[in-house]
């Protein structure tokens, strides 16, 4: 058990023993913008395979985006970015100590998010009822593969925030230390920001 | 729990304690550990495994193979004996022994660290390795015969269990990732006091050389395992004419992790060898900074030659003789550290003991799978030999005779650091003897079975070339017994090993200067570090 107790810091989660919290607080940044390097890799293949079918069959991209919701898009769009903003605020809450703040700012980014995909159901169920699925051509499956993907990682996110909404509850941030916060709200910006990308390559062809 | 009370005097291994890190007991003190030097043991007994697993594969193969014409098993049998031995060496064994296992238990040790930058992380990814080692076994009720290369159409459309192979290996990527960023982190965050970057043992370069690969290359492989699934599940076309997808496409996405993943595979071995030779030599290593840019050079480049693979699946000619152009220029780092090399060991005092003979191994082999990769990279040249023995010998004499050798060299050189305890060499010699003649006779003949024009992956060939491949069969069983030695000796070592003090080998890298096994903290007090690791003969920077 010895290897165990070691590296569990006194109180303070999210520590490590063997390191001190500005290097704790270095390592766990770098830590997370590498890993959205690896999940702009992840999209990079899905994005690569856009332009290459999207140059070779033009007509089909533009006759097959007009087949999807561009209201229920742009919505999505706007609720997302709202959904940044409040994890920005949020952030800005627990710099200043503010707990409360903070978890009232996550409680409204999650139900954002739970709206988006809400949206995003909708969406997908009206596809299928006009027969439209992964398999129909190139476009469609890359619309649902580029789009469930990412609904995935929305899925992912709101986990995330939940547990640090979960945890701010129980009173494990504060001004000083908050990294979690910080890192979480990193990767929420990198799913809005995949999704910023999405709407225009899928939704406004034309 | 750090021994630095400085109660009682010190054990001979060096240690407060006599058993350091292995001290605690019971499954669920590996289990749940998060020290990375038991997350890397685990990793080696893993890998180990599988390596032992795919050589009876490899095995079986080159007894079928004595013979032309189908007998002993089916064609079938051979389809899935041949695809198995690919995907479990490659992804089992060759991709994460090194980084995982030794990379796992030497980069906090060498760069002065108590642990890597996320220990959770750490044991997290090695359960999802483990998790992407069940999913796989799952896939065996109806075993892939595809070749460890999957290739579409044919992989999405075999009755084969493409599908839940694929997340097996998205899940082994994805803990190759996560060991990958773990690693970055630490090499930049946690080097201890006055290790600047140019004080870093050279193994730790060509790890971190390793990590960028692994963490900008493996995700596009995730992508593309996904993609194939979903092919099958819900006929997604990315891959299929029909749908107006390019079955090349997964061609391309398949090469541009795989291709860098040689690197993954070669690079760390590469490192292994720049800290053994030196200390063998009794000289200061020649070219320290050469071989550390080289080694990210390698990993550059690499990114850029995916498309040697596909000279003769269709491209234009120009994307040809660029992907040529390109594979040439990897030719130049690669060189760079052979020389680099030889240079140390030029009127150095070098004295032959098992990691040694290991790395001298690597260096020769090495050089002739390089070379003949040389051939490869001619676009001529390739057409005559493309999906021939030759290219069977080629990678083998850079996967075995490389990586494989470099781990070998790994592991008899820190054996003594991991368990506490020496190896026989005694028993190392002659069982490296073996291995060297075993693996020469096995794979040099099928350059010349190549060469004359057998191609790879059939199990049938004309009989004009059953002599050479009786040679080479013959070589393998060489080859193996070698090898059950080596472990043999390996057993002996862990249970009837003599004591190993802490630096038996008189080296002068951080991990060498603390006890043998180290203590669950690594140091008492971390060091500071004044002078790169390679100062032998007194020598300075």
């Amino acid at each position: 058990m010895s290897g165990q107790s070691t590296h569990h810091g006194p109180g303070a989660a999210g520590h490590e023993a063997h390191m001190d919290p500005a290097t704790a607080r270095a390592a766990a940044t770098l830590g997370i913008w590498t890993f959205l390097a690896t999940e702009v890799l992840l999209f990079g293949g899905l994005f690569t395979a856009y332009v290459i079918f999207r140059i070779k069959y033009p007509q089909m991209f533009y006759e097959d985006h007009l087949k999807l919701n561009r209201v229920m898009g742009a919505v999505n769009t706007i609720v997302l970015i709202c959904s940044s903003l409040t994890v920005a605020l949020g952030i800005a809450a627990i710099r200043k100590g503010k707990v409360a703040l903070l978890r009232f700012y996550l409680f409204l980014t999650l139900l954002l998010a739970a709206t988006f995909l809400g949206i995003k159901y909708v969406e997908y169920m009206e596809k299928f009822s006009h027969g439209l699925s992964p398999g129909t051509d190139v476009f469609f499956s890359l619309y649902f593969m580029l789009t469930g993907l990412h609904g995935i990682h929305v899925l992912a996110g709101m986990i995330v925030l939940g547990t640090v909404l979960f945890l701010a509850g129980r009173g494990r941030y504060s001004e000083s230390y908050h990294t979690p916060v910080e890192i979480s709200g990193l990767y929420w910006h990198f799913v809005d920001l995949v999704w910023i990308y999405l709407f225009p390559l899928l939704y406004l062809v034309g | 729990m750090r021994e630095s009370t400085g109660n009682g005097e010190q054990l001979q291994n060096g240690n407060a304690s006599p058993r350091g890190y292995l001290e605690a007991k019971g499954f669920w003190s590996w289990a749940y550990t998060l020290d990375h030097k038991r997350i890397g043991v685990m990793y080696l007994y893993t890998t180990l495994f599988f390596f032992l697993a795919g050589g009876v594969f490899a095995l079986l193969i080159r007894f079928k193979l004595m013979f032309p014409g189908q007998h002993i098993f089916t064609n079938q049998t051979y389809n899935v004996l041949f695809t198995m031995h690919g995907a479990l060496m490659i992804f089992l064994f060759v991709i994460p022994a090194i980084p995982s296992g030794l990379g796992n238990f030497f980069i906090p040790l060498q760069i002065g660290a108590r642990d890597v930058a996320f220990p959770r992380l750490n044991l997290m990814s090695y359960w999802v390795f483990v998790a992407g080692i069940v999913v796989i076994l799952f896939s065996l009720g109806r075993p892939m015969d595809t070749g460890w290369t999957f290739y579409t159409p044919y992989s999405a459309r075999t009755s084969a269990d493409v599908t839940v192979l694929s997340f097996g290996i998205f899940l082994i990527g994805m803990s190759s990732i996560l060991t990958g960023l773990n690693f970055l982190v630490t090499i930049h965050k946690l080097r201890a006091p006055g290790m600047t970057w140019h004080r870093m043992p050279l193994f730790i370069w060509s790890m971190y050389a390793t990590s960028i690969i692994q963490v900008l290359a493996t995700p596009v492989v995730g992508i593309t395992f996904l993609l194939l699934a979903m092919e099958r599940l819900f006929g997604v076309g990315f891959f299929d004419p029909t749908k107006g997808g390019d079955p090349i496409l997964f061609q391309h996405f398949f090469w541009f992790y795989s291709h860098p993943v040689v690197y993954v595979m070669i690079l760390p071995a590469m490192g292994i060898i720049s800290e053994i030779i030196p200390a063998f030599s009794r000289k200061p290593i020649f070219g320290y900074k050469a071989i550390a840019y080289s080694s990210l050079a390698i990993a550059g480049f690499g990114f850029f030659v995916w498309g040697h693979h596909m000279f003769v699946t269709g491209m234009s000619a120009t994307a040809a003789i660029i992907f040529s152009l390109l594979t040439y220029s990897v030719a130049i780092p690669t060189a760079i550290k052979v020389f680099n090399w030889l240079a140390t060991m030029y009127r150095g005092s070098i004295t032959f003991e098992s990691p040694m003979l290991y790395a001298l191994t690597f260096i020769f082999l090495f050089v002739v799978g390089g070379l003949t990769g040389m051939f490869l990279g001619a676009l001529g040249a390739d057409i005559h030999v493309h999906d021939t023995y030759f290219i069977v010998a080629h990678f083998h004499y850079t996967m075995v005779g490389g990586t494989v050798m470099g781990l070998l060299a790994g592991l008899h050189y820190w054996f003594p650091k991991m368990t506490g305890r020496m190896l026989s060499e005694k028993m190392a010699r002659p069982s490296w003897l073996l291995i060297f003649i075993g693996f020469n006779v096995t794979f040099f003949t099928q350059f010349i079975l190549g060469f004359e024009g057998m191609p790879r992956r059939y199990a049938e060939y004309p009989t004009q070339f059953q002599a050479l491949n009786i040679v080479s069969t013959v070589g393998s069983w060489i080859l193996a017994t070698g090898i059950l030695i080596m472990f043999a000796n390996f057993v002996r070592g862990l249970f009837r090993g003599a004591p190993a003090p802490p630096n038996p080998w008189k080296v002068l890298s951080l991990e060498w200067q603390t006890g043998s096994p180290p203590p669950t903290e690594n140091f008492e007090e971390i060091p500071t570090v004044t002078d790169w690791p390679y100062g032998y003969a007194g020598r300075q920077t």
